[in-house]
């Protein structure tokens, strides 16, 4: 029987062959929480669970990103819990700092393709850009997946998402998924993998990769993956490791299937106050904006870095309106620092904040207060996810988001690249 | 644990996430769950939380608990009574968290349509059927996996981890 890339890796990782719809057992190759979800799985492995060792403490990894540096008490003692729950049982932690686990997890190589890889976040869809089996879970999930090495999955049924045609320079990843997502709608792939083909796939780099298959789960995907092709291949050989090619078996089964033409799409934006609500930016233009936000697990790269530098450099950011910018991870802020990026943005007037998820889960730096605007390169546009109930946020690509920062209105960018 | 529920609807539509469920503004503010309670859908039924009862069932359209992985959404409806959750669909994280600490969550496509808030919803979890008396309803709903059902009897993944290990 063909398989698909979630039924080979699933497959692989149980020893059998395993089929859409069946409950398994399977050993993971990684586990992660981060600060919003660790302390409760931790509670449950000390109260709950009378955990005295862990399965496999290098197979385990605490970030501390969501409210990071701590802004409030509350939030300290959670850290401190996570600080010696780890010491003692011997679990690397990436504290303060470090970046947003997603980004760490691939700063530090530590995720290669073929990989069955849980993560305490939602957004643990991010991997799938590098052919890994990678999905969200809870907290009591996490807490067994430390305790005994395993994860019960459902084996999903998959849907083939084709991308074709030249991609125009205006066009990033963001757009590509944003469009995706409006098309499917938010639970368009409810329990379903999304495997990503199509001749475009060698003008997407890892950057836009990942970004797509971070928001996979924002039409209910749980895992988004990518075939391991020869951008992937050479993303490893640049970091000094060899990795082979993964791909599905060409009669797969998939349960439906997508062609997008990328040459004629336009840049996209998702209106407050659901993800799946997405206009080209051409509807929406001068929309005044209060906030813009880029950085976050889905567009907080470097490449995107360079979009907005591209766009901020000899210009300001408007009057009035607040461009917090954050780099997805340490490595990346140096990255930055190290083209010019960092400079640039900061004489256009930007903020510039440590690596964290920031704003993006309301839990500090950059708040929006009633009735507020903001545009946002972020994941989600539910009400009172960035502050105020009644603030609202427009989703979009960094190089929408530069754009609008300048010209203190949301506008489409395609003028600024003549 | 027990199979037959009985309780007071509430009545939610589609796409409810786990941000509305608790909003980010106060999960990360707060250092015990408990202290979250006051907040359950303070920003789109902010009476919930005062009114909400033992045993009080929540009925839903599509796509239950989209949105983040936190777990705190699912315990907090425990926590404040909610003893079975109903929807046209669930979001895949909020699913499994929801079996995981033992509270059913029930895949149902038409009761949504017919119940309205303050209904009494009657479900059997064994037999696989769901009913509202006082709108003459009665229907049966897809009953669960094996592995499943044997974890929401054992009353959540951890007593029956410690029961049998993690394994089907």
């Amino acid at each position: 029987m063909p398989l698909t890339l979630s039924e080979k890796i699933l497959s692989n990782a149980t020893g059998r062959r395993v089929s859409p719809g069946e409950i398994v057992i399977v050993n993971v190759d990684y586990v992660y929480a981060h600060d919003g979800t660790a302390p409760l799985a931790i509670q449950v492995l000390t109260e709950e669970l009378k955990c005295e060792r862990v399965f496999n403490p290098s197979k385990v990894l605490f970030v501390i990103d969501h409210a990071s540096p701590s802004p409030r008490v509350e939030n300290s003692k959670l850290h401190m819990l996570m600080r010696e729950f780890a010491r003692k049982h011997g679990i690397k932690l990436y504290d303060v700092g470090y970046g947003i686990c997603h980004q760490v997890v691939i700063d530090e190589c530590i995720v290669k393709p073929g990989m069955v890889i849980v993560g305490a976040d939602s957004h643990t869809t991010t991997l799938g850009a590098l052919g890994a089996f990678a999905t969200g879970i809870g907290s009591t999930d996490t807490a067994i997946a430390i305790l005994t090495g395993k994860v019960w999955l459902r084996v999903p049924e998959s849907i083939r998402i084709v991308l074709e045609g030249d991609i125009p320079n205006y066009i990033t990843g963001k757009d590509i998924i944003l469009y995706i997502i409006g098309f499917m709608g938010a639970d368009g792939a409810v329990y379903k993998a999304v495997e990503f083909q199509g001749s475009s796939l060698k003008q997407l780099g890892i950057d836009d990769r990942l970004t797509i298959s971070n928001m996979t789960v924002e039409m209910g995907a749980k895992v988004g993956l990518f075939p391991v092709d020869n951008v992937t291949v050479k993303f490893y050989e640049d970091r000094g490791v060899k990795v082979k090619r993964l791909e599905p078996d060409s009669k797969a089964e998939y349960v439906d299937e997508v062609i997008v033409d990328l040459s004629t799409l336009e840049p996209q934006i998702a209106i407050p106050p659901n993800i799946d609500n997405v206009k080209s930016v051409s509807e929406v233009e001068g929309v005044e904006v209060d906030q813009v936000f880029i950085g976050s697990c889905t567009n907080g790269r470097l490449s995107d870095l360079e979009i907005v530098a591209k766009i901020m450099k000899d210009r300001r950011v408007k009057e009035g309106v607040r461009c917090i910018v954050i780099p997805a991870s340490r490595r990346i802020y140096l990255q930055a620092l190290r083209k010019g990026i960092i400079e640039i943005l900061l004489r256009a007037g930007c903020i510039i904040c440590p690596p964290t998820c920031g704003p993006c889960v309301g839990a500090h730096m950059g708040l929006l207060g009633p009735g507020e605007v903001a545009v946002s390169t972020s994941n989600r546009n539910f009400p009172g996810r960035m502050g105020d109930k009644s603030s609202k946020v427009y989703i979009a690509s960094p190089l929408v988001a530069a754009v609008s920062a300048v010209e203190g209105r949301i506008c489409d960018p395609r003028s600024y690249l003549r | 644990m027990e199979l037959v529920f009985k309780g007071r609807v509430w009545k939610f539509g589609d796409n409810i996430n786990t941000d509305f469920i608790i909003p980010g503004r106060y999960k990360f503010k707060a250092y015990r769950i408990e202290d979250m309670l006051p907040h359950i859908f303070e920003d789109i039924r902010p009476e919930f939380s005062r009114n909400v009862r033992k045993g009080d069932i929540i009925v839903a359209g599509r796509n239950f608990g989209c949105g983040s992985s936190r777990e705190h959404a699912p315990r907090l409806l425990k926590l404040a009574g909610i003893s079975v959750v109903i929807a046209k669909s669930f979001a895949r994280i909020f699913f499994r968290n929801a079996i995981n600490i033992g509270l059913p969550v029930i895949v149902h496509e038409e009761l949504p349509e017919i119940v309205k808030d303050g209904d009494i919803v009657v479900v059997d979890l064994a037999k696989g059927v769901v009913s509202c008396p006082s709108r003459n309803y009665t229907s049966r709903f897809k009953p669960y996996p094996k592995f499943i059902m044997d974890i929401l009897t054992s009353g959540g993944i951890v007593e029956y981890v410690k029961l049998r290990g993690l394994r089907l």
